[in-house]
Formats: structure tokens, C-alpha cells, sequence
């Protein structure tokens, strides 16, 4: 069995990798949520073989136990993820409220400073390019 | 009835108390206050019992150690709990002065006596896992605080802070979980001696994720990209105490991880980074104009001191790695404040349109000289006795490379805090905001409410320079209990 499921972790991991590098915000949500559930997923890998039970009446033989330990973990990483994905996809929204697009924008104060290293004078130009071309410097 | 859980507990409750009150903001704010004085008078009687009786530990539930949730109370940890929750507290005057409690939904009470909790968690835990529950609250509270009522700018520069934390948080569990397919705990008492049962090749990975993940908390390089980015967007309180405390839980966690697992395989790494760390980001902070940004550089270079102290690893360098966090955490805060009091009268917070601000607000003026000559390390100050004591200890452990380049930072610090005086406090501004177009107009005010919570601030970095040998010396017992797991140990497993 560790082998399918380790091969699933790593799967899970790459693609959240994968998606995190994205520059379109909801690609970037889906690859935290895929790293989480690799996450949660390994946890249950470490709790020991499938189907055991994790808890045992009062005097059987406790031969046959699954680890709870990462089973409680896991369920407060997956309550925690739930949360953090909630969040972050009410800021998603926010942000295509506001631009109408789903990308991450550059940040104005290091495109400035990116400038003035270009301009040999060394004077500050005062937010030489509006808020809408942010596109076509990258 | 044990003293360690009520930091954790009383906020916590206090933000359900809170949240009920959202109606009547006045009161809101009261009850919040109390509850915060009532934290600190909590940490002040924890850090009282712990420095006379030694350790103390607590499970939560009455579930025996390894099984159970603990929390220990050391001595670096009660005494770094009582300098932050000193901190949260003044500046939640601060943030009241300013009114950035006054949007609706009125959640910045709830939410920040959260971040208080998980604050106070972090630095009591005695277990991993309960440390990564301890990150979430702390930081689910931040992002919170910096999107709350947020424009466009900050929704962007807020998505860079969450995105990079949850990352963080998901290594952080993945590190956890492998820790405990390894060992079979995340008990850091039981870690002590299971994790040195474990070949040397499973330490040292799971040391360097471990370690890589609080590095990207505490913004050490090569992961310290993502703090100018997001921090300077957010109201200024809410950026003052996450410039103090968060960063610092970063490295505390980093100092505690490696002494409760001995990892003194990768001392040279963090020698490295120690000194690349303090160098990017003071060279980072000159490049800048706008204020905010040339502080929030300086975090990640003072950050590099601490982690210098840390990575020495000898008894004298804990203690100045512990001393640095207690003398960083207030003296970052009042420059942040004090930033968001020139920001708050004058509308700007980039050099080249302020200036002349000596003669307008002398106050502003005088505040901000005495924690800039603090960060730059000059005596008497508080800065001049924690840089002291981890160059001090940098040539006693010979680490010379490293004790040249914490000297060129420090010599860089004055450099960038004299160009925001120059810039701010005296000549003429290029391309003036309107209060400063005559410069002979009559003295900017901020709200007294800000003025006075700033001027405490500054009182309490005074603290260490008054009282330096005790300082110290608590400093160095502290040091002396971080390297004596035994003790750790036999306070958990009684």
C-alpha cells in the first residue's frame, strides 16, 4: 500500500508546486490546497497500516492499533487549510472585484525603484506609468 | 491551578468577549484593554514564578506528557512573553488613537486579541504540532489584520503575505508528520532524546526543513523576499506589532528548535545565512524611499544579528541572540509607530516629500532619534548593549568573518537611519504635501492618544539600558536554560 500512496503524496506536492508558480491567483489557491491535502495525506501514511482501528474497547489485544495520533493531527490541518482556502478565495474575489482580472499584479514601489536604477540622473519620477500598463512593463 | 496556560487562554476568551460587544465600540475597546492589562499581568506573574522555582510545565487536559498537549514555560520564553504582550499592549492604544478599529464589521479586536494568543502559544509550547496550531491562529489573525478594510494595493500585497505563510504552515506539517514517522512524537521533551536515536542523515534533513520553515517566518536568506513586499501596506499599528513579534517568534522557535534537537550539524549554514542576512537587508533598506519600506528592510538586517547569536551557539551567544530579541522587539515597534505618526500628520510617508520636520514636530523628532540611535547600537542605549554582547560573543567563538560583517551592518544602519532624518527632519521637501507647504506654519499634532502610547513605547526600550547588567544576566540564564535540555526534560516528565 506505501508505495501507491507515497507516489500519490509526491504527486500531490509537484502539481501544488506546480500551481503555485502560476501567476493566476485561483491556480495559486488550488496548488495550496493540493500541497495541504499532501500534507494531510502523508500524515495518514505515517499513522501506520489501513484499517486498524485507532481506538480498542477495554481489554482487547492492542496488536492491531493504527496510530490516532496523525489522525487527530489531520483533522486539525484539514480544519485548518478549509479556513485559510475560505479566506484566501474571498481575497481572490476582492481582487477580481476590484482590477477584473485574476492575476497578481507587480508591486509599484519595486518597478519605481527598478526605474530609477535605469535612469542614469538618479531623479525620482513620480509614478511615470499609470495604474492600467502594468502589463506591458513585466 | 498553573499559571502557564492563562497568557493563551485569557485573550482567547476575551476575543469571544469582544466579538459579542461588536455593537458598542467604546466599550469594545475597554473590555479589550482590560483583557490585554490582564494578560500582562498574567505573563509578569508567570515570568516571576519561573525566574524563582525554575521550569514550569503544564499539560493541557490532564493527559500525561508524551500523549498530551504541554506547554513549558522557560525562562527565554516567559521573559520574551512578557516584552511582547508589553508591546501588543501599547500599541493597541496606538491603533485606537489612530481609529483603525472604527470600520465595519468591527472585527480588530476580536482578531488581535487572537494574535495575541498565538503569540503567547507559540513561545509556552512544549509540543511541534501544537507549535504549527499556535503559527496558524497567530497568523490566520494577521492576515486578517492586514486585508482588514483593505483597498486594492493592499489585497495584492496581503495575497504575497498569506500565499507565502500557508506555504510555510503546509512545509510545517509536512516537516511535523515526518518527524513523527521518524520518532513517534512530536513531544519536544520526548524529541530530546528519540530525535538523537535517529541516523545522521534524518537529522539533518528533517533539522533543515524544520529550520527552512521558520527561516521563511523570521525572513532570514534566501526567504526573506516576501516581508517589504506585504508588510508597509498595512495600517501602521498592525504593521508595528507584526514588525516586532512576528518575525521574533520566527527566530525564537528557530533558537528553540535547535537546542531541543541539537543541531549543531548545520552551524555553518546558519553562520551564513546569519551574515548574508544582516548584509542584504541593510543594503536592501538604502536603496529605499519611502520610510516604511527602509524599515522593514532593517527587520530582515537585525534579524541577521539574532540569528548571529544563535548560530555562534555558545552560552554568550544565546543570551545576546535572547537579549537581541527583547531589545529588537520594542525598539522596531516605536520606529514603525513613530513612522505611522509622521504618516498620520502629514499624509506621506516617502523621503523626498517630507523635510523640516524638526521644527514642526519637535516631539516626532526627538521620539525618533532616540530609537534610531537604539537600532544603529549607539551607548547608552538599549541597541549599543545587545549588539555589544553578540560581537562580544562573535570574538570570543572567533567567528571573524561574521564579526566584520555585523560591524559594516551596523556602520549601514546609521547610514540609512541618518538619510530618514535628513530626509524627514531637516531641509526642505521636494514636492511637499499640503501641511508642509510653509514651513514656518504651526506644529503638527497627531492624537494624544498616539503621541503617549509612542512615548510609553520609547519608555519601555529604555528598560534595558536602565537596568543592563540584570538584563543581561537574566538574558544569560536564559541561555544557560536553553542549552540544559536535562532540566527541559525533567520538567516535563516530572
Amino acid at each position: 500500500m506505501s508505495l501507491m500512496l507515497a507516489v500519490l503524496v509526491a504527486w500531490l506536492f509537484a502539481m501544488g508546486t506546480y500551481l503555485l508558480l502560476q501567476r493566476t491567483l485561483t491556480r495559486v489557491i488550488i496548488g495550496l490546497g493540493l500541497m495541504s491535502h499532501g500534507a494531510v495525506m502523508m500524515l495518514q501514511v505515517v499513522g501506520g497500516r489501513a484499517g486498524d482501528p485507532p481506538l480498542l474497547a477495554e481489554g482487547e489485544p492492542i496488536d492491531d492499533i493504527a496510530a490516532p495520533l496523525p489522525q487527530a493531527l489531520g483533522l486539525t490541518a484539514i480544519v485548518i487549510s478549509f479556513a485559510a482556502t475560505c479566506f484566501l478565495l474571498t481575497m481572490a474575489y476582492r481582487s477580481w472585484l476590484g482590477t477584473g482580472d485574476d492575476k497578481v499584479q507587480d508591486d509599484i514601489e519595486d518597478r519605481r525603484i527598478a526605474e530609477q536604477v535605469a535612469n542614469t540622473e538618479g531623479h525620482y519620477q513620480e509614478e511615470s506609468v499609470p495604474d492600467g500598463d502594468e502589463e506591458m512593463l513585466r | 491551578m498553573s499559571l502557564v496556560a492563562l497568557p493563551v487562554i485569557i485573550p482567547i476568551l476575551g476575543a469571544g468577549l469582544t466579538l459579542t460587544l461588536s455593537r458598542w465600540l467604546q466599550v469594545q475597546r475597554v473590555v479589550s484593554f482590560l483583557v490585554l492589562v490582564a494578560t500582562m499581568v498574567a505573563s509578569i506573574a508567570l515570568l516571576v514564578e519561573v525566574e524563582a522555582d525554575g521550569i514550569a510545565a503544564l499539560n493541557l487536559g490532564g493527559w500525561p506528557a508524551p500523549v498530551g498537549i504541554t506547554l513549558v514555560a522557560d525562562l527565554a520564553a516567559t521573559g520574551l512573553l512578557v516584552v511582547s504582550v508589553a508591546v501588543i499592549l501599547l500599541v493597541h492604544l496606538y491603533s485606537i488613537g489612530q481609529g483603525c478599529d472604527t470600520d465595519r464589521p468591527r472585527v480588530f479586536h476580536p482578531v488581535y486579541l487572537v494574535l495575541c494568543a498565538g503569540v503567547a502559544m507559540s513561545f509556552l509550547t512544549g509540543d511541534f504540532f501544537n507549535l504549527f496550531v499556535a503559527f496558524e491562529v497567530m497568523l490566520i489573525a494577521s492576515y486578517v489584520l492586514i486585508t482588514l478594510g483593505a483597498g486594492q494595493q493592499r489585497i495584492r500585497a496581503g495575497m504575497t503575505y498569506v500565499v507565502i505563510n500557508l506555504l510555510a504552515s503546509t512545509m510545517l506539517l509536512t516537516a511535523v508528520g515526518l518527524v513523527y514517522a521518524a520518532t513517534g512524537t512530536v513531544n519536544m521533551a520526548d524529541l530530546v532524546t528519540k530525535f538523537e536515536a535517529l541516523p545522521e542523515s534524518s537529522r539533518i534533513g528533517f533539522g533543515a526543513l524544520l529550520l527552512a520553515v521558520f527561516a521563511i517566518k523570521a525572513a532570514i536568506f534566501p526567504f526573506f523576499f516576501w516581508l517589504p513586499d506585504s508588510y508597509p501596506t498595512a495600517p501602521i499599528s498592525v504593521t508595528a506589532v507584526f514588525a516586532g513579534l512576528l518575525t521574533k517568534v520566527g527566530i525564537y522557535t528557530m533558537i528553540r528548535t535547535t537546542t531541543i534537537l541539537d543541531l549543531d550539524e548545520l552551524q555553518p549554514l546558519l553562520l551564513w545565512a546569519a551574515g548574508i542576512t544582516m548584509i542584504i537587508g541593510v543594503v536592501g533598506a538604502i536603496a529605499q524611499d519611502d520610510m516604511k519600506r527602509i524599515l522593514s528592510f532593517h527587520i530582515i538586517s537585525q534579524v541577521g544579528y539574532m540569528l548571529m547569536g544563535l548560530a555562534i551557539y555558545t552560552v554568550a551567544g544565546l543570551a545576546a541572540a535572547v537579549l537581541y530579541i527583547a531589545h529588537q522587539i520594542p525598539v522596531k515597534t516605536v520606529l514603525f509607530l513613530v513612522g505611522g505618526l509622521i504618516e498620520h500628520t502629514t499624509g506621506t510617508a516617502a523621503l523626498h516629500r517630507l523635510g523640516g520636520l524638526v521644527r514642526r514636530a519637535p516631539v516626532i523628532a526627538a521620539l525618533f532619534a532616540i530609537s534610531a540611535l537604539s537600532l544603529a547600537g549607539i551607548p547608552p542605549l538599549s541597541g549599543f548593549l545587545a549588539k555589544f554582547s553578540v560581537i562580544q560573543a562573535g570574538l570570543d567563538a572567533e567567528r571573524w568573518l561574521l564579526v566584520a560583517a555585523s560591524l559594516c551592518a551596523g556602520l549601514l544602519t546609521m547610514f540609512s537611519m541618518s538619510k530618514i532624518w535628513v530626509g524627514v527632519f531637516w531641509g526642505e521637501p521636494d514636492d511637499p504635501p499640503p501641511v508642509l507647504a510653509d514651513p514656518d506654519g504651526p506644529p503638527l499634532r497627531p492624537p494624544a492618544l498616539m503621541v503617549w502610547s509612542t512615548v510609553a513605547m520609547v519608555a519601555v526600550t529604555l528598560v534595558i539600558p536602565v537596568f543592563g547588567m540584570a538584563a543581561y544576566d537574566l538574558s544569560e540564564r536564559a541561555a544557560i536554560d536553553l542549552l540544559n535540555r536535562d532540566a527541559y526534560v525533567q520538567a516535563v516528565f516530572p
